[in-house]
């Protein structure tokens, strides 16, 4: 193995920037002469605009410009795009109302941008906002799901009838109604899959920048995908053709999906820059993010497991109402289906599933992908059902489970809801977890608990997910509006350190280090030689970006197929200057040699004469730098099992996690302690979702938990130490290997924790987040059945 | 947030003498309450009085059968003070818990008791404690100190320069916190002392007030489950996302246990 | 506008100021001191700790005016003057205590005054002491060992 290659817990080249305050975020970004741009928003979350009065605030003490919707309108630009349409069961498309930047018509959700007003100063820019004055004429608000599509509903938008954009079915119905029809036992279950806000601690950010000379426009954005913006920026927002633009996602603090899209802001602040010829820079604030940022989630379901006498899974059906909020965000649309219903066999083998989804529009905040989008909601929905059915037939949860687990042997598997795993291990998973856990002493530890007159509950769960995405072809075919291949180029420079442009954007994942590991491994370098460049549209091709845990499984593919390129270019040059045949010559730890001898040419050697080829191959160019695209030939399919064990106070019904035991399948592991680390992470934001998160509007549609006062952030005195463990099979169609792990945490944990509480309670279900109140309550409605 | 303009005094007098002629002005502590609301614009005075540092705000000492704290101690040096952890440990314990650690490094008690956030924890130990709130003209009982919402006996330029607690022969503060804010979703303080058995509860009602039922409870017989026959009534109690009035009203009584059990 | 004098990270610094201009401001807008960062409008998230005569405090929440005459310490003075990282930022590295490293400036000023204060700090007075400071990638768990790591090395 090399020094720092694969498998190895190198340590983070991006660490020495940001431990001591160097790191580079937008906000710390200052461009000559930039003026800062503050929203007007909306404090009514559904009210027709009848006139919007800006001629106070252009009087106002800095004021370079106020810019309206009807500006844009004037300008013709700042529709923001949906990018994935799905079409109904009766084969109609969805309704696609559309997304101005700046409304003018009537704004559908508190916060929605009315103006946009520039000052020299944001102190300026702010108090001016003040001045905007609108009138508006209220509209009853359509908050929750079920208020939104009564009957008699105020529209969100008046082409979408009862609020609906799309109501979609995924399986065979007739014969999952068959399953049921033949069930010995059929368990039913309700739930709610809490609306979450992302709160990623970096608060978005943008700088629109014009450059008079050449029209040239450069926007710098909090973004996880700067290629995607630019590309939406040119086709759709601004219309300007992609060799004028430029968008630079630089350092990014977090994003957990919710920096993917192409919002309102970026958009509007790169389109003033170019009205007024200066910079212009928005930093939203944490109140404005909790009302600007797509929120997540946001499922209410009802659900039904078949079973036979033996436990064994015959059928699972579903009906989700989806909710959208006010607009389509650009992936909304694709997260309750393609996301969530493809996932419903979950890693057992019920041969029969159905699902109905019906997204709907409500007078909220947009709801888009948060960190495992559609999956965590699948998973939750699967497990909860799983738990539901051994209560009900006396069963035990683990029995069940492995009763109806996938067996190894029988991968590749074709579920009944589209998607083909390509291997596993669940049963291994299982029982690494359960012995991690020591889920047989747990009645002991339940007992001793007890005896401190506390509630001690354990939960699991086992799951798979569906990441990596994905094919272009695929998803072309499922209504997807771009391809979702990724892009490496790699230079090897004369004295051998290494450059890779990828177009996978790192925030917080860290691949500057790991990136440069499968450099190390594959070509013998040190990590130290190998720089891995991203976010920024001018420095690497285009490609998709980071989201669904794609980065290594599609974008580390394309830079090892393009280091496959340098090590067969290398050969060609090793063996001219060893008077070898090229297929003579192996390539490995860094050296270039003829088989069968002992001549051989150090890496550097070849280098240096791809650059000085005094003693150089005919017919082949000077130089070693090769791209690659990759286009992954399925999704990946990590899988695991998370076990959670909670404490209970039965006076207050605060619920402790005591004990949390993750071991994943994310296929071949580059570095062990980047993955622990990102495996923490996505747990603790789903023990975030099973217990302490949740955002919550009132009737009129403000939003109750609108800042961290009100939205429980999880804390480190909320959270465990986690005990996390891998178990390897490996992807069988790409190189490395690799599956992904982004987001494993955040899927696996809430049934498991949820799983934990009620077993604590002895209660069959609770809902999410099982705050302190609603566990106290469970326990008191219990005594009292 | 609207400018305003900076005074920083040399001593007391000087700061209440600016306050006077300052109608719109205020006095700032360690700004922990303050400057939060006004970055909101939920306040926007003209003018800013610093006090924290003035010398007549500062110390800590044992004066007779009271412990006297300067309206100028931060949480953080009240929570660490070898004489409040000595005379009225309680009182240590709830300092050491305001907030998170950077607030408590700011905040100051003085502060805290001006703005008297219904969700504070310093107006229970006041309450409870029977203390006596010390101005730069007057003494005020704790019973007349507290009312309401955001609502106090200070005059507009009146300074909190003191607090003198009496010590408790038993008190404890028993605090169930917001999961999201760390304010009290229901504090409650209860003490045994010269003036009799007091509690105070915070963070349940739109202000700080006393428990009677409890009070009479607990005089009868000082002990946890003399508790148990008291009902908690949630009319009138606050209400959010994470705590019903009914919730609320509940934890009263588990706090209220939980702190005559912690005082022995 | 007020004109205030105090040394951030050892330097001796004047600064013209309004009134509200907050010491977060002041750092980050007037001296380039960009590692701080700012992460909430509440005074939650603890993203802008720095040190004010040496105890932590929230930047967001303090005016310029309330630092004059104090030493600042920010997350760009806490390395030595020759590059080495301290020991707390030393073991954010070893242990992989950071993320996409927002939150880290001011988490790793929070803990510093932690391990100072109390080098003894068991994973339970960490996890309370770190109340004040939001993270959201790491779940913690390796930030809580990194600062146990650190406060055994003896602080500092």
């Amino acid at each position: 193995m090399a020094q720092g290659g694969i498998g190895s817990s190198v340590k983070r080249k991006e660490d020495a920037r940001f431990l001591t305050g160097r790191g580079t975020y937008v906000d710390d970004i200052v461009r000559p002469g930039q003026t800062h741009a503050v929203f007007v928003r909306s404090p009514h979350a559904h009210a027709k605009i009848k006139a919007v009065k800006t001629a106070e605030a252009l009087k106002a003490p800095g004021v370079v410009a106020v810019l309206t919707g009807a500006d844009l309108a004037a300008d013709k630009v700042g529709n923001l795009p949906a990018g994935w349409l799905i079409h109904s069961k009766d084969g109609t498309p969805m309704v696609e109302p559309g997304h101005m930047a700046l409304v003018a018509d009537k704004v559908r959700h508190v916060g929605d941008q009315v103006a946009v007003v520039v000052a020299e100063t944001k102190d300026q820019a702010r108090e001016a906002a003040a001045l905007v004055e609108v009138d508006y004429e209220p509209l009853p608000a359509m908050v929750g799901l079920a208020q939104a599509i009564a009957p008699g509903a105020a529209l969100v938008h008046d082409q979408a009838k009862a609020n609906t954009c799309y109501d979609w079915h995924l399986g065979d119905k007739a014969a999952t109604d068959a399953a049921f029809a033949k069930a010995h036992k059929v368990v039913t279950l309700d739930l709610v899959n809490n609306r979450l806000i992302p709160n990623a601690i970096e608060p978005r950010a943008a700088i629109g920048e014009f450059d008079r000379v050449t029209g040239d426009l450069t926007l710098y954005t909090t973004s996880q995908n700067p290629h995607l913006i630019r590309l939406l920026l040119s086709a759709f927002t601004m219309g300007v053709p992609e060799h004028k633009l430029r968008v630079v996602a630089p350092d990014v603090g977090g994003g957990f999906g919710s920096k993917i899209f192409h919002y309102a802001e970026e958009f509007v602040t790169l389109w003033a820059a170019r009205r007024i010829g200066r910079p212009v820079k928005w930093t939203a604030t944490r109140s404005e993010a909790f009302m600007s940022d797509a929120h997540g989630r946001d499922h209410v379901t009802h659900c039904e497991l078949a079973l036979d006498k033996e436990g064994r899974f015959l059928g699972l059906r579903e009906r989700t109402l989806a909710n959208m909020g006010a607009y389509l965000s650009q992936f909304a649309p694709s997260v309750p289906t393609y996301l969530h219903a493809t996932l419903l066999a979950g890693c057992y083998t019920t041969p029969a599933i159905y699902s109905e989804v019906r997204a709907v529009f409500t007078n909220t905040v947009p709801v888009d992908a948060y960190r495992g989008a559609g999956r965590p909601e699948a998973t939750y929905l699967i497990e909860r059902l799983v738990d539901v059915a051994a209560r009900e037939m006396g069963m035990d949860r683990v029995d069940i489970r492995r009763k109806n687990l996938i067996p190894k042997d029988k991968f590749p598997y074709q579920t009944p809801v589209a998607l083909q795993y390509d291997s596993g291990d669940y049963q291994a998973t299982l029982d690494a977890a359960l012995k991690k856990a020591d889920w047989a002493g747990f009645e002991k530890r339940r007992a001793e608990a007890k005896a401190r007159g506390k509630l001690r509950g354990i939960g699991i769960s086992t799951y798979v997910e569906a990441c990596g995405i994905a094919p272009s072809a695929v998803v072309g075919a499922l209504g997807g509006r771009v391809g979702l291949w990724e892009s490496a180029h790699v230079r090897v420079h004369p004295t051998g350190s290494i450059t890779i442009f990828t177009g996978a954007h790192s925030h917080g994942q860290s691949h500057e280090t790991t990136f440069a590991q499968l450099a190390a491994e594959k070509l013998g370098v040190s990590t130290d030689q190998v720089e891995v460049v991203h976010g920024d549209t001018a420095k690497s091709a285009f490609a998709m970006g980071t989201y669904g845990s794609r980065s290594l499984a599609v974008g580390g593919t394309a830079i090892v197929n393009a280091i496959d390129k340098i090590i067969a270019k290398g050969k060609k040059i090793a063996a001219h200057l060893l008077e070898a045949s090229e297929g003579d010559v192996d390539f490995k730890d860094g050296k270039f040699t003829v088989r069968g001898t002992d001549r051989a040419k150090a890496f550097g050697e070849v280098v240096l004469a791809a650059y000085i080829p005094h003693k150089y191959p005919a017919n082949l160019e000077p130089g070693l730098e090769e791209s690659a695209v990759y286009d992954p030939k399925n999704f990946t399919f990590p899988a695991g099992c998370h076990i959670c064990e909670v404490e209970i106070d039965p006076d207050t019904g605060v619920t402790q996690v005591i004990a949390f035991t993750a071991v994943d399948d994310v296929g071949t592991v580059i570095n062990p302690m980047v993955v622990e680390g990102q495996v923490h992470g996505g747990v603790a934001q789903g023990i975030g979702q099973a217990l302490l998160e949740g955002a919550q509007y009132d009737d009129q549609g403000q939003l109750l938990s609108g800042s961290f006062l009100g939205y429980t952030m999880p804390r480190a005195g909320d959270l465990p130490s986690y005990q996390v463990g891998t178990e390897v099979t490996a992807c069988t169609h790409n190189p490395l290997g690799v599956k992904g792990v982004g987001e494993v945490g955040a899927i696996g944990s809430p049934p498991a924790v949820i799983g934990a509480v009620c077993d604590a309670i002895g209660v069959r279900h609770i809902e999410m987040p099982a705050t302190p109140e609603r566990v106290w309550r469970a326990i008191r409605d219990a005594k009292k059945a | 947030m609207q400018d305003f303009s900076f005074h920083k005094p040399q001593n007391l007098a000087a700061a209440v003498d600016t306050l006077k002629k300052r109608p719109e002005a205020k006095a700032l502590g360690g700004g922990q309450s303050l400057i939060p609301v006004m970055k909101l614009g939920l306040a926007a005075p003209s003018d800013l009085v610093s006090v924290a540092g003035l010398a007549e705000l500062r110390g800590i000492k044992v004066d007779g059968k009271e412990l006297v704290v300067g309206a100028g101690m931060t949480h953080a040096e009240v929570a660490d003070s070898a004489e409040v952890k000595k005379a009225i440990p309680a009182l240590a314990a709830l300092a050491g818990h305001i907030g998170d650690a950077q607030v408590r490094n700011r905040g100051t008690l003085g502060g805290s008791l001006a703005h008297d956030d219904p969700a504070a924890d310093y107006p229970a130990a006041v309450l409870a404690l029977g203390a006596t709130v010390v101005t730069d003209r007057r003494k005020i009982a704790a019973d007349d100190f507290f009312r309401g919402l955001y609502q106090t006996a200070l005059g507009a330029d009146e300074i909190v320069t003191s607090v003198r607690f009496p010590i408790p022969e038993k008190a404890a503060y028993a605090k169930f916190a917001h999961p999201a804010s760390k304010f009290a979703l229901v504090g409650v303080m209860v003490a045994k002392g010269p003036a009799g058995v007091r509690v105070a509860v915070t963070g349940a009602g739109p202000g700080v007030f006393r428990q009677a039922d409890m009070e009479r409870a607990l005089g009868g017989r000082w002990a946890a489950d003399a508790l148990a026959g008291v009902a908690v009534k949630a009319e009138g109690l606050n209400a959010d996302p994470y705590g019903s009035a009914e919730y609320r009203a509940h934890l009263i009584g588990v706090m209220a246990r939980r702190a005559v059990a912690a005082a022995g | 506008m007020p004109s205030i004098s105090l040394r951030v990270n050892g330097k001796s610094v004047r600064a013209e100021v309004e009134g509200r201009t907050l010491l977060v401001e002041l750092l980050r807008e007037k001296l380039a001191l960009t590692g701080t960062h700012v992460g909430c409008d509440t005074s939650q998230c603890g993203a802008c700790t720095v040190h004010v005569d040496g105890r932590s405090v929230k930047s967001c929440t303090m005016l310029a005016v309330e630092a004059d005459g104090r030493e600042v310490t920010t997350i760009e003075g806490l390395a030595g003057a020759d590059g080495k990282l301290s020991p707390v930022q030393a073991a954010f590295a070893e242990h992989h205590g950071l993320q996409c490293g927002f939150c880290t400036p001011g988490m790793v000023m929070s803990a510093t005054d932690l391990v100072r204060r109390n080098p003894g700090a068991t994973e339970a007075q960490i996890r309370e002491w770190l109340e004040g400071n939001l993270c959201r990638c790491t779940g913690y768990h390796n930030i809580v060992k990194a600062v146990k790591a650190a406060a055994q090395a003896g602080g500092k």
